[in-house]
């Protein structure tokens, strides 16, 4: 479009601009990350739900979700393990850490949030099949 | 030992032809921009904007675009390389394909050729106040210079290195889909005087700053870091920025007692 002044505004793809380039592929992706992690909130919010109504109805509720939707559980994990991952990969750009006036290294920022993670993770995992759980 | 032994003649270090499809644009003949091709004998230790000087001085004189320092420095020569904003001036040839496209810098208006307008950003850019605010009265000189400690310089250093280069706002794609968006360069230069120690211009920004066009159009795609020539980092400014937005926001609830505004506390830690 040209304009009165003689300068050309270029058209510019205003929804398929995220093809163009890995970077905004990636940024897309994470923020598509976002809509499975709210799925699985809600997911959790009925779970809780039924584990009011009592144990049975609990353990029928997740044989049932485990039997019908087995693929979107996993999709879910997936994504919720690549929205943690770029979460705490950017962690030390918005929260830069001073040690005694010294700017910690952003690769031990990063590091100590996702072996934090991990353990808390193994953790879970642990209480969930050693503890009395389904 | 002559001087062409030293220096040898151009032609003998041709290594590569490249062909330029670069983009030209004349606001008095075209009604639209049009590619135009340029074959480019190139030599090993070229960067971009030789074989645009190239073009210049031995093919087609009406080319037009901007440079000047060739040292990454000025913050002129930025265009679409192979559709990656780019300072021309810091691209080598070799390792670029046989063929290779220059467009202008995106999401401005093409003035001619390769040159765009920058008005846009130069409002943006002023609009945040970008120097520093000393709400005291100036020191006289018996009280000495204004003093810093290296962490406090290491607050904002990076920050200063920004060279205006439009590169940031070529790859945003927030920049792209809202105009009125500050953008990356003007909202890292907006804290980088925010964590200067002997600033006290917090509030006086916070309506740019702080608005709906400002920190909060930002959706941290990260694109201003990764194509930043001199490292500024953008992205973490802003996170880094409205972080401190929120926090100070939420305090002005729960402490409605005390002046939050972060400068307060600043210029008693500048005391060194």
């Amino acid at each position: 479009m040209k304009l009165a002044n003689g300068n050309y505004i270029r058209p510019t793809a205003r929804f398929s601009w995220w093809l163009r380039h890995q970077r905004y592929w990636r940024y897309m992706m994470r923020e598509l990350s976002s809509l499975f992690i709210g799925i699985f909130s809600i997911m959790m919010v009925w779970g809780l739900y039924r584990l009011s109504q009592g144990e049975a109805e609990f353990t029928q509720w997740l044989h049932g979700l485990w039997n019908n939707l087995a693929g979107l559980s996993w999709l879910m994990l997936l994504f919720a393990i690549y929205h943690s991952y770029t979460w705490f990969i950017v962690t030390p750009k918005a929260l830069p850490l001073k040690i005694s006036g010294k700017r910690v290294a952003d690769i031990f920022i990063v590091a100590a949030h996702l072996l934090l993670w991990l353990i808390c993770s193994v953790v879970v995992w642990i209480a969930f099949v050693y503890g009395g759980g389904a | 030992m002559t001087i062409e032994d030293t220096y040898p003649p151009a032609a003998q270090k041709v290594v590569r032809h490249i062909e330029f499809e670069i983009l030209r644009y004349d606001p008095e003949q075209d009604d639209a921009p049009y590619i135009k091709s340029y074959q480019v004998p190139c030599q090993e230790e070229w960067v971009i904007l030789d074989a645009i000087n190239y073009i210049k001085d031995n093919l087609d004189r009406t080319l037009s675009y901007r440079w000047s320092c060739h040292m990454a420095v000025c913050g002129s020569c930025g265009m679409m390389v192979n559709g990656e904003p780019t300072l021309s001036c810091h691209a080598f040839i070799r390792e670029m394909p046989d063929k290779i496209r220059i467009e202008p810098l995106e999401n401005f208006p093409v003035a001619r050729d390769l040159i765009v307008d920058m008005d846009s950003f130069v409002e943006k850019l002023t609009s945040v106040k970008p120097y520093i605010i000393n709400a005291a009265e100036p020191r006289s000189i018996d009280e000495g210079t204004y003093t810093q400690s290296p962490s406090q310089l290491q607050d904002y250093q990076q920050y200063t290195h920004c060279i205006n280069c439009l590169l940031c706002y070529s790859a945003c794609p927030q920049v792209n889909l809202n105009e009125g968006f500050a953008g990356p360069a003007a909202l890292a230069l907006a804290h980088r005087y925010n964590m200067d120690s002997r600033d006290q211009g917090l509030s006086a920004r916070a309506d740019v700053v702080a608005s709906n066009e400002g920190i909060w159009e930002c959706s941290f795609v990260g694109a201003c870091s990764e194509v930043c020539p001199k490292h500024v980092d953008p992205a973490a400014a802003i996170q880094q920025t409205k972080i401190a937005a929120t926090a100070n926001y939420f305090l002005r609830f729960l402490t409605p007692w005390k002046n939050t505004d972060k400068s307060q506390s600043k210029t008693e830690e500048g005391e060194l």
